[in-house]
């Protein structure tokens, strides 16, 4: 069997494709970029944030991120628009809107 | 050099698997394949291999250890029969389309409704279009050259697929009967140490069975449909290898005495050897019959079947399963598939016997070939029958 390619694009043809979907690398889940899956997408009012964390600290997706204590922006290539960051922010400073 | 000895087919394939020593054997038993692991533990408890045997608490975990074991790189092996390949369906197609080329003794028999321990190919038949390789064996002597074959075909290259080795139950695996076996270093050469392609252990360690949404999965389901394709190729390759070192030969099937046959007859595995004693009183008779037995079942050689039967006038199909499809049983349709557009008028009749282990007589096998010929005679015959079956 040839060296099968190292990274599975949506363009991989069965020839070039790990056999039964071998995985030959790790850490490789961020380049699944789930925030395409979303219809519902967060907006931060960054004039009301307190930069609590409590979002960060429930986002199931890693998709909050901080920068020295902070609060510092979305990471909408893995965002999946769940909202459980919107419904838990006690100050209004994260909208739920449809994903346009 | 090799030797003379009297074995069952049981004793064969155990003692195949001693000689190739394996790094896991799991294994569940159920008769009629029990004495496989049963033998191959007692070697393991002599130390005469250093395989390591899981006994497990079902079919669905030994095909389950089987996985891990053969992820993980090793040279594995089970057996089974009826139910018990049945319980292990799920698994079968994990471990075909993960490409794990776990070697599996199918000692054919019956499935159940209604329960029955005897000999037909309902279990294997069932499984096969799961992904697997299935070689088929008439004698103890085939059970265990196709278990050695079964190595090297499965952990090739361009295959890297798991293998049935199938034969009949109790005619095959409890019947002591004379063959040759190798000498061991003489398998431990042929079949050298497995080189996986991918394993769960070592310096480049992957991840294996995935979920695999729609952008991939048929990708994944066409190259396995490859390997199964070059699978073909690879039995041959492997079979002229091990006629050298044997001086026995095998291909895709076995033709006796199809040279000017007009009347042929294709089958699978122990009745194989009733039907050539009455090919052989038929053609002492002077009558021009032959015999086909598949070997190769998956893959399906197709092509060379076509090739085989060119000449014949009529061709009997025997189905030791009833497929339940309404029509023909699993052989019969892929011989007609096979003949389909090739065919040149061809008489294809199909003939379902020896059900849970009915007998199989010399007359029940000589009244089809007579069928055979009052079709050519009249162009008068039926396509879909049952042999030996009371009425």
């Amino acid at each position: 069997m040839k060296e099968k390619m190292m990274k599975i694009t949506p363009n991989v043809s069965w020839k070039d494709i790990t056999p039964g979907g071998v995985i030959t690398k790790s850490g490789n889940a961020e380049e699944f970029k789930t925030g395409d899956w979303r219809s519902m997408k967060p907006v931060w009012h960054e004039d009301k944030c307190k930069h609590c964390m409590l979002c960060w600290v429930v986002c199931p997706d890693n998709s909050i991120i901080p920068e020295d204590g902070k609060i510092k922006g979305f990471d909408f290539d893995h965002c999946k628009g769940c909202g459980v960051c919107t419904k838990q922010c006690k100050f209004g400073a994260l909208d739920f809107v449809v994903e346009e | 050099m090799a030797k003379r000895v009297s074995l069952s087919g049981n004793e064969a394939v155990a003692y195949a698997m001693r000689q190739i020593n394996p790094d896991v054997v799991a294994a569940f038993p159920i008769t009629p394949s029990t004495e496989v692991p049963q033998y191959f533990s007692q070697f393991v408890a002599n130390g005469q291999v250093t395989s390591e045997f899981v006994a497990v608490e079902s079919e669905h975990s030994a095909m389950s250890a089987c996985i891990g074991a053969s992820a993980a790189g090793g040279r594995v092996m089970t057996a089974t029969s009826s139910c018990g390949l049945a319980l292990m369906w799920e698994m079968l197609y994990i471990a075909a389309s993960s490409r794990l080329p776990v070697v599996l003794a199918v000692v054919n028999r019956a499935l159940s409704g209604p329960i029955n321990i005897h000999n037909d190919h309902s279990d294997s038949m069932g499984a096969r279009d799961s992904g697997w390789i299935q070689i088929y064996g008439e004698n103890a002597q085939e059970a265990y050259d196709n278990f050695i074959q079964a190595i090297r075909i499965g952990e090739h290259p361009d295959v890297q697929l798991p293998v049935m080795v199938c034969y009949d139950g109790f005619i095959t695996s409890h019947a002591v009967e004379n063959l040759e076996m190798c000498e061991d270093a003489e398998v431990k050469a042929f079949v050298g140490e497995r080189v996986a392609p991918y394993s769960l252990l070592g310096e480049n360690p992957v991840a294996m069975g995935p979920l695999d949404l729609p952008p991939h999965y048929f990708e994944h389901k066409r190259q396995q449909a490859e390997a199964m394709r070059n699978a073909k190729k690879v039995i041959l390759e492997v079979a002229a290898e091990f006629e050298k070192l044997t001086g026995r030969k095998y291909g895709l099937f076995e033709e006796y005495k199809m040279e000017d046959a007009e009347a042929a007859m294709v089958i699978i595995n122990s009745t194989a050897g009733t039907a050539k004693k009455v090919v052989d009183k038929m053609r002492a008779e002077g009558k021009k019959v032959g015999l086909i037995k598949i070997r190769s079942f998956r893959p399906f050689p197709a092509e060379e079947l076509v090739a085989a039967l060119k000449n014949v006038k009529a061709v009997a199909v025997m189905d030791k399963v009833d497929g339940f499809t309404g029509v023909a049983a699993p052989l019969h349709n892929e011989v007609r598939s096979a003949l389909y557009g090739a065919a040149e008028g061809k008489i294809v009749p199909g003939y379902i016997y020896g059900l849970g282990g009915r007998d199989v007589t010399v007359n029940d096998i000589e009244s089809v070939y007579n069928d055979l010929f009052k079709a050519i005679e009249t162009g008068k015959y039926e396509v879909y029958n049952y042999l030996g079956v009371r009425e």
